[in-house]
């Protein structure tokens, strides 16, 4: 087995408020390998955005505060120094956002912007930076790309720019490329054109992808493994395969039955009752008990560990503490 | 480009048509003869009238309008009534002044402005930014005459530093071409006399420039921490841009589009509202002129002092829109 690109091993991402010191990661730990697409999955507010700016080392300081290790390339980067994670960022870890209206700078064109990168990290001049630019612009399969450079993002359409970041963040070939909900503020037809170019572009580079998202149809397409996430931590992860033919974790049932399903003519679709707790709110026990329909008193008051399957995925629930394989509870959860 | 600006040149003549007609009646509804005034309380009723013949103030109003307008188109704004000399040829030597002496104040006001805004903005909550705002909050608040009396006081009788009043080493003059002294003393190769002139405009500069240079440090610092928070600046980060271009690059540009408008009409105003300073530091400006003009009824003067200020507020405020198109190219002037 190769080595992960990224290892995250008990990373734990806290904010400083009034009311005093706030974790919104847990303690979490997954590893990427190489040319795999990873997906995290989770509601809004799971501390999924939070985990992928720990990555690249853009907590707010000093509110945030970044503990545990992220393994990358042998350093930790939980401990490394600003220049050094500066290096690292838009150049071997490189990232694209949710919202493509406004992550690219209005004021600059987007040769200009596409460029820094390359003039930052391989101290290119403007014409080679320009050339390779519009080389890129290319390979997301943007038309008239020589023009394109000379406009600015207001003359581009959500999909365009979104694409534009995608080049921008491919640009120095990054090993690593964390996409934050690239598709969720785009038309269901441009969502589909962005994971496909994803998809070829993490096939030709060899490129990681950590895809974070809230819909389980773009991990189904996308990724090889999912980490699912509630409430900072991680409550199951596994290959794509076994999360979805046989989820373990009743908040992972809840979420795939969640979806809607074209063939099934329903009154009301389905949604798993309450909300995600607030980041500090819960201390004791399973953090998704109090929504969940199979929460026994231990839920309320003792943490579960993540326990692994043979398959190897890995579930963090009291209800499988004595299970050996899949399957035990699956007739009692559904 | 340039048709907006020859058309935005156009629609400035009923501004100004406007402005002539304004100050020519609040002007005449001022109490007080301008003949009474010239010739002194002994002077008969007959002598009164003659001089108001030879003045043309005893024509109907309409007419002195007229004819006044006329003259404007000309290039002639009339004549004074107490120096008997044409205003045209005898305003620019003031006016220079005046403009040295708000240029001068307007370089130090955004100079130091704009960077304490921005560098407020950056380490927010620092103890830079308390001590700028509060500086800042004191400046807005500070009254001129009192600054340019304790400037005079401490900085030229205390400490000896710095010279009280005037432009210019007055024993020994330079012979004027632009009546902009910073240039006239280079033209004439009097290295000398140029360190002088700045020794000269520091004091009054500071006086001048306290007030514009605090709204311009706030309205950075607002501007700036608005701008900072958006997702382009994190996308800036993400590409692993240094913070000093990610403020002074990506995030001033954006910023400094309401700054712009700020300095526009700070710049206007300082035009006319330097007779503080100049009377403080005796300082042969438009506002000195004006001012001595309005206590002797000197209506040819006051309008044209009034007219001329004008077409520069207006003029500054065209410069300013056109810079709005400059700086965001989201603005497009059809």
């Amino acid at each position: 087995m190769s080595h992960p690109v990224i290892d995250v091993k008990g990373l734990r991402t806290s904010f400083k408020t009034d009311d005093g010191e706030i974790p919104v990661v847990n303690s979490i730990d997954f590893h990427i390998k190489p040319g795999e697409v990873l997906g995290i999955v989770g509601e809004s507010g799971c501390g999924k955005s939070v985990t992928s700016l720990s990555l690249m080392g853009l907590v707010p300081s000093p509110t945030g505060k970044v503990e545990g290790e992220i393994l990358f390339n042998g350093d930790n980067l939980t401990r490394a120094s600003e220049s050094k994670m500066r290096k690292i960022r838009g150049n071997e870890i490189a990232m694209i956002f949710q919202e493509p209206m406004t992550s690219l700078n209005p004021v600059f064109t987007i040769g200009e912007q596409l460029t820094e990168a390359l003039r930052i990290h391989r101290n290119w001049n403007k014409k080679k930076a320009l050339a390779r630019a519009v080389e890129m612009l290319k390979q997301v399969g943007l038309p008239r790309a020589e023009e394109l450079v000379r406009e600015y993002p207001h003359q581009l359409s959500g999909g365009m720019r979104q694409r534009v970041m995608i080049a921008m963040a491919m640009i120095c070939e990054p090993k690593l490329l964390i996409a934050d909900e690239p598709t969720t503020a785009l038309d269901v037809t441009i969502q589909a054109q962005i994971l496909e170019l994803m998809k070829k572009l993490n096939k030709e580079t060899d490129t990681a992808i950590m895809l974070i998202t809230h819909d389980l149809g773009v991990v189904a397409e996308m990724c090889q493994r999912v980490v699912v996430m509630y409430a900072g931590r991680i409550v199951e992860e596994g290959d794509v395969h076994s999360i979805f033919r046989n989820p373990k974790h009743p908040y992972t049932v809840g979420l795939i039955q969640s979806v809607p399903d074209m063939r099934v003519k329903k009154d009301r679709l389905y949604s798993i009752p309450g909300n995600v707790p607030k980041p500090g709110s819960i201390q004791l026990g399973c953090h998704f008990a109090p929504r969940c329909p199979h929460a026994m008193d231990r839920c309320l008051t003792e943490t579960p560990s993540l326990k692994p399957f043979e398959n190897g995925q890995q579930v963090r629930c009291w209800l499988y503490e004595d299970a050996k394989g899949a399957g035990k509870h699956d007739s009692a959860i559904s | 480009m340039l048709s907006y600006t020859l058309r935005r040149i156009s629609s400035l003549i009923p501004v100004l048509l406007g402005m002539a007609f304004i100050v020519f009646f609040m002007i005449r509804a001022i109490p007080g003869d301008p003949a009474q005034l010239i010739l002194g309380q002994q002077a008969t009723k007959s002598s009164i009238e003659a001089l108001n013949k030879e003045l043309g103030l005893d024509r109907p109003w309409h007419t002195q309008f007229l004819e006044y307008l006329g003259g404007i188109f000309q290039g002639d704004l009339g004549m004074s009534l107490k120096t008997k000399t044409p205003i045209s040829e005898e305003i620019w030597p003031y006016l220079a002044a005046t403009i040295e002496l708000s240029v001068v104040a307007m370089i130090i006001a955004i100079i130091i402005g704009v960077n304490a805004g921005i560098i407020s903005a950056w380490f927010q909550n620092s103890w830079f930014d308390y001590t700028a705002m509060v500086l800042a909050l004191i400046g807005v608040s500070m009254p001129i005459f009192w600054l340019g009396l304790m400037e005079q006081y401490i900085v030229s009788l205390q400490w000896d530093l710095l010279p009280t009043t005037g432009r210019d080493n007055i024993r020994d003059p330079v012979e004027a071409i632009t009546h902009l002294y910073l240039i006239d003393t280079l033209l004439n190769g009097r290295v000398d006399q140029f360190i002088e002139v700045i020794r000269h405009l520091i004091l009054p500069g500071i006086a001048l420039g306290t007030i514009p240079m605090a709204i311009i440090a706030r309205m950075t610092r607002s501007s700036m921490l608005e701008v900072m928070r958006s997702d382009y600046i994190r996308t800036a980060r993400a590409k692993g841009m240094k913070m000093f271009w990610v403020v002074y690059k990506h995030s001033l540009k954006n910023a400094m589009i309401p700054v712009v408008t700020v300095i526009g009409l700070q710049t206007g105003l300082l035009l006319g509202g330097a007779i503080l300073t100049e009377t403080i530091f005796g300082w042969p400006g438009i506002g000195t002129y004006i001012y001595e003009a309005i206590s002797y009824r000197d209506y040819p003067v006051i309008q044209s002092g009034i007219l001329v200020i004008a077409t520069i507020f207006v003029l500054i405020n065209l410069v300013v829109d056109l810079l709005y198109a400059a700086i965001d190219p989201r603005i497009k002037y059809k």
